[in-house]
C-alpha cells in the first residue's frame, strides 16, 4: 500500500515507479488525492502490463494495480 | 553563483502551468460588462494575446502582462524565462515590445542576491528584445513570482489575431513541444541535464525571429502556444476563426525525452486541464494516448503558431527555418463542416 496523499504531481507516479521497478508486485494498492494522480498512475501502470481499477474513498481515490 | 535556494521547491505550479483554465476564466468574466471603445482593436473577446488599441492610423499600442511562480532553480534564468514568455504575446500580435515594467511576488526571507538574479535576467531578456523596463511592483508572497507588463507597437493593419485564419491557410509551429512535462519531470530530479538544458534554451528563445520573418508575408493568424498546450490555442484559433484545423501529427516535433515521461505518466495538472477544455472539439485519431497529451502540454515560452496563406507558405517555411530552425510545417486550416474542430492525422 503506497500513500502518496499531499503529494503533488509527479511524486505520486514517481513513489509507483519505483515500487514496481524495486519489487515488481502482482498487486498494488495507491491511495492518492486527486484525479490527476489517478490519470498519471494509470497511465504508467497500463505500460508496465497491469490492469488499474480505482473507487473513490471521501476525498481520496484508491487505486488497485494487479497483473 | 551558487544557488541556495531551490527555487522551483517554492512553486505549487510550474510556469505556464498555474494558468488559469480556459473555460474556467469565461465562467469568471460571465456577466461582467464590457464596455468598447471603437479604437480598441483586439479587447478580450477572442480570448487573444494582447489587446490592441489604435493611436492614430499609423499607430497601435499592444499591452499584455503575464507572471508566473519559478519553472527553473537558477533565479537568472527564471526572470529570463518569464520575460521571454511575457515579450512574446506581443510578437504573437505582429508587434515590437518597446516599455515593460516589473511584476514580482518574493518571500520576505528571500536572499536580496537571489532577487537580483531574478530582476537581471529579466532586465537582460528585454534589452535583448530591444525593450525597456521602466518600473514595476514588488509585493510579499511566500510563493515567489516574476514577469513583466509590456507595451509595445505595431501598424493597426498589421495586427495579427488568433482569429483571421481562412480555409486554405498552411500552419506553421516555431518550437517542439513538451516543455511543461520536461518541467514537471524535473521536479522529481527525473530530467536529464540535456534534456533541461533543451528545455530552458527553448524557453529562453525570443519569438523576435519568427514574428520578424512572418510579416513579411500574408499572414492571417497567429498565437503563442503557452498554457493552453497546442491543441487548447488550436481550438481557440478554429473556434475564433470558423474554421477547423487539421493537423499532420507526425510532422510536429515533440521533445523525444518529454515523449518517454509522457508515456511513463509524468504528466502535469495543467495538461488534464487543457484536455478538459480542448478534448470536445478534438478528434484525435489514431494518435497514441502519450502523443495527445504532448499535443495537451501547457508550454512555459513556447512558440508562434501562425496560419499563412498558402501562395507564401513555401517561401515563409525556407525564410523561417534559416531565423529559427526548430520551426515546422505542422497542417492546415479547412473550411468548417460542423462538429469537431480539430483533426489529427498519422
Amino acid at each position: 500500500m503506497i500513500d502518496a496523499r499531499g503529494l503533488s504531481c509527479p511524486m505520486p507516479v514517481v513513489m509507483v515507479q519505483k515500487e514496481v521497478q524495486k519489487n515488481a508486485p502482482q498487486e498494488l494498492t495507491v491511495r492518492v488525492d486527486s484525479m490527476v494522480c489517478v490519470e498519471n498512475i494509470t497511465r504508467y501502470a497500463h505500460l508496465q502490463g497491469y490492469e488499474v481499477q480505482y473507487t473513490q474513498d471521501g476525498g481520496d481515490f484508491v487505486l488497485t494495480l494487479h497483473k | 553563483m551558487e544557488n541556495e535556494v531551490k527555487l522551483t521547491k517554492l512553486a505549487s505550479c510550474a510556469g505556464c502551468g498555474a494558468k488559469v483554465g480556459a473555460g474556467v476564466l469565461a465562467q469568471l468574466l460571465d456577466g461582467i460588462r464590457v464596455r468598447t471603445d471603437p479604437n480598441l482593436l483586439v479587447g478580450f473577446d477572442k480570448s487573444d494575446d494582447a489587446s490592441v488599441y489604435r493611436i492614430s492610423d499609423e499607430l497601435a499600442l499592444v499591452q499584455t502582462v503575464d507572471f508566473f511562480p519559478p519553472i527553473v532553480d537558477d533565479p537568472y534564468v527564471f526572470g529570463a524565462i518569464a520575460a521571454t514568455n511575457a515579450l512574446s504575446d506581443v510578437y504573437a500580435m505582429g508587434g515590437e515590445p518597446k516599455l515593460a515594467l516589473n511584476v514580482m511576488a518574493i518571500p520576505a526571507d528571500m536572499p536580496k542576491e537571489v532577487v537580483h538574479e531574478m530582476l537581471r535576467g529579466g532586465y537582460d531578456k528585454a534589452y535583448e528584445a530591444g525593450a525597456i523596463i521602466t518600473g514595476g511592483h514588488s509585493i510579499l508572497d511566500p510563493e515567489p513570482k516574476y514577469g513583466l507588463a509590456v507595451t509595445g507597437f505595431v501598424h493597426p493593419d498589421r495586427v495579427l489575431t488568433n482569429s483571421g485564419a481562412v480555409p486554405g491557410d498552411v500552419l506553421f509551429l516555431t518550437k517542439p513541444l513538451g516543455i511543461g512535462i520536461l518541467t514537471t519531470a524535473a521536479k522529481a530530479e527525473l530530467t536529464t541535464p540535456a534534456g533541461m538544458t533543451l528545455a530552458q534554451k527553448l524557453m529562453l528563445t525570443l519569438n523576435r525571429g519568427a514574428r520578424d520573418v512572418m510579416v513579411n508575408y500574408r499572414v492571417h493568424a497567429c498565437t503563442d502556444v503557452t498554457g493552453f498546450g497546442l491543441l487548447g490555442h488550436c481550438t481557440e484559433m478554429a473556434q475564433g476563426s470558423g474554421v477547423e484545423i487539421h493537423l499532420d501529427v507526425n510532422a510536429i516535433d515533440l521533445i523525444p525525452e518529454a515523449l518517454e515521461f509522457a508515456r511513463m505518466g509524468v504528466l502535469p495538472e495543467g495538461m488534464y486541464r487543457n484536455r478538459t477544455f480542448a478534448e470536445p472539439h478534438v478528434d484525435a485519431g489514431e494518435a497514441a494516448l502519450a502523443v495527445q497529451d504532448m499535443l495537451y502540454d501547457p508550454q512555459t515560452s513556447g512558440g508562434l503558431l501562425i496560419a499563412v496563406d498558402p501562395q507564401d507558405a513555401d517561401e515563409l517555411f525556407e525564410e523561417l527555418r534559416d531565423a529559427v530552425p526548430s520551426a515546422q510545417r505542422i497542417g492546415t486550416a479547412e473550411e468548417y463542416r460542423g462538429g469537431k474542430r480539430i483533426f489529427l492525422h498519422q
